[in-house]
């Protein structure tokens, strides 16, 4: 099992444990990540205000250079994934967008590699019977809300992932390897995205009203698959105790018993070891030491 | 006809706004419509009308985060979301004041230096939002500190190997599509 992979810009930054859990995980399973090489930034969320070729072309020149390697390509971030299929939707379906895009990129599209979803490669792909078989500790006792946000799942036409309304691929995964998975019907509600900078009130309001009902819901973290969402969820929190969002690579790495998850935490702005140490999960790592809790520094 | 802003709208945005028969299903499952003026579907009304003053300088226009939550629930398939960007680009292209200034600001800042450097660099996008804005100083410095001690954004930008490249996109889109304005 081989893929393009696309890590896109956070992965190398804000999301930059999301991208170290993701090859950890994918490295212990035996399944071939290859950065396409020379990417470019998709263009989310700021390309579409300005130029609708644009948007769509930006996120085709890595189209293009998946298609010259010949392997389906995954992109980690929802934005990213998000941008990639639709561009991909355009090419397939719009003969005269996908003239404007060919010309400004320079490249004949012909519609053989797809774009995955990370999570559909890993459920569907790998299987969640054998990702359920490499589990060394299961996350007993860990009580979790998978999120999804919104640029996975829709619109639905485009992303063709999962059930837009009610998507059960992460709690497939969170069971596989031994998580409680909690019900809650906040799973695709918006965390205001981008508006985080330029109108962070309206950001904190999103992710105080999310990290209610997860609370509500019985949940000691949040699970996510975005890397802006979590940024957004653990940054923008204003209420005491505060909730860390993990990446369901992070979750499954830990399971898997590698080694280097304990590394990972050390990335959060909320610092997560205390909700793993509190359910019992060995291997948590210790709580970071020489960093301020956020709250602290923000004071 | 041609300066008819439903006529512009629709043929920007690939979608037919007079579709919309206001069950305000859009506007039921916005998750930003407290903090707009006018919310989704009369927004939509205010476009068929030919309210072009009223529209391209709303904040709502530029409030949008792009969730396509009212996208997929229109009974009459009308991607809002994409309305709301055609809308921008409107706004944008006849040089009219933002309804939120500061959302402009970030993503002209944004998509200024993936022109520039192929990719994204955070550290240079928020210390120019910070300096050029008109959010309050202080705000997010404890948060960017926070960031900046874990590792997550890094002062030096990545090597894409793809600036030219992407130089090369910006430019053949602004000469072959819309007479947009230059991001920054």
């Amino acid at each position: 099992m081989e893929y393009s992979y696309y890590p896109g810009c956070s992965l190398h930054s804000t999301g930059i444990e999301y991208g170290l859990s993701t090859r950890a995980v994918f490295n212990h399973l035996g399944i071939g990540l290859i950065e396409l090489s020379g990417w470019n930034c998709c263009g989310a969320s700021s390309a579409h205000a300005f130029d609708h070729n644009l948007a769509l072309a930006l996120p085709a020149r890595n189209l293009a250079l998946a298609q010259q390697s010949g392997r389906d390509l995954v992109a980690p971030c929802a934005a990213c994934f998000n941008r990639m299929k639709a561009a991909d939707y355009s090419l397939r379906n719009d003969p005269e967008e996908r003239a404007l895009i060919e010309a400004a990129v320079g490249f004949h599209f012909t519609g053989e590699v797809t774009v995955r979803p990370m999570l559909a490669v890993l459920h569907d792909d790998y299987g969640v019977e054998a990702i359920a078989a490499q589990v060394q500790q299961p996350l007993r006792g860990l009580k979790v809300v998978p999120y999804y946000g919104c640029l996975l799942v829709r619109p639905p036409q485009i992303t063709q992932f999962d059930d837009p309304d009610h998507p059960q691929v992460m709690a497939d995964l969170l069971q596989a390897i031994g998580a409680e998975v909690m019900p809650w019907s906040y799973a695709t509600d918006c965390c205001g995205a981008g508006l985080s900078l330029s109108r962070a009130d309206i950001v904190q309001k999103q992710v105080s009203r999310l990290v209610e009902r997860a609370r509500e819901a019985g949940a000691d973290a949040l699970v996510t698959a975005c890397p802006l969402c979590q940024v957004n969820l653990e940054m923008r929190q204003t209420s005491q105790p505060m909730m860390p969002a993990f990446y369901f690579t992070e979750l499954i790495g830990l399971a898997f018993g590698l080694p280097e998850a304990k590394k990972w935490w050390r990335k959060h702005l909320i610092d997560p070891t205390p909700v793993l140490h509190a359910a019992g999960i060995p291997g948590a790592g210790v709580p970071a030491k020489g960093l301020e809790p956020l709250a602290k520094v923000v004071e | 006809m041609l300066n008819n802003l439903a006529f512009e709208t629709d043929r920007l945005s690939g979608q037919t706004v007079e579709l919309c028969y206001h069950c305000h299903k859009c506007t039921a499952g916005c998750p930003v419509v407290d903090a707009m003026e006018f919310g989704p579907d009369h927004l939509l009304r205010l476009v068929a009308l030919d309210q072009r003053q009223e529209v391209l300088s709303s904040r709502d226009i530029w409030l949008c985060a792009g969730c396509y939550t009212c996208a997929t629930r229109c009974p009459n398939d009308i991607d809002i979301s994409a309305v709301m960007d055609a809308l921008r680009q409107l706004s944008i292209r006849e040089g009219i004041t933002a309804g939120e200034e500061n959302a402009l600001l970030f993503h002209r800042l944004f998509i200024g230096v993936v022109e520039r450097m192929g990719r994204s660099h955070e550290a240079a996008t928020l210390g120019l939002f910070k300096v050029l804005s008109d959010t309050p100083l202080m705000n997010d410095v404890g948060a960017g500190i926070g960031l900046f001690l874990r590792g997550k954004v890094p002062l030096l930008p990545q090597r894409s190997g793809a600036a030219r490249e992407v130089r090369a996109i910006f430019q053949e889109c602004r000469s072959s599509g819309e007479p947009t304005d230059k991001a920054v």
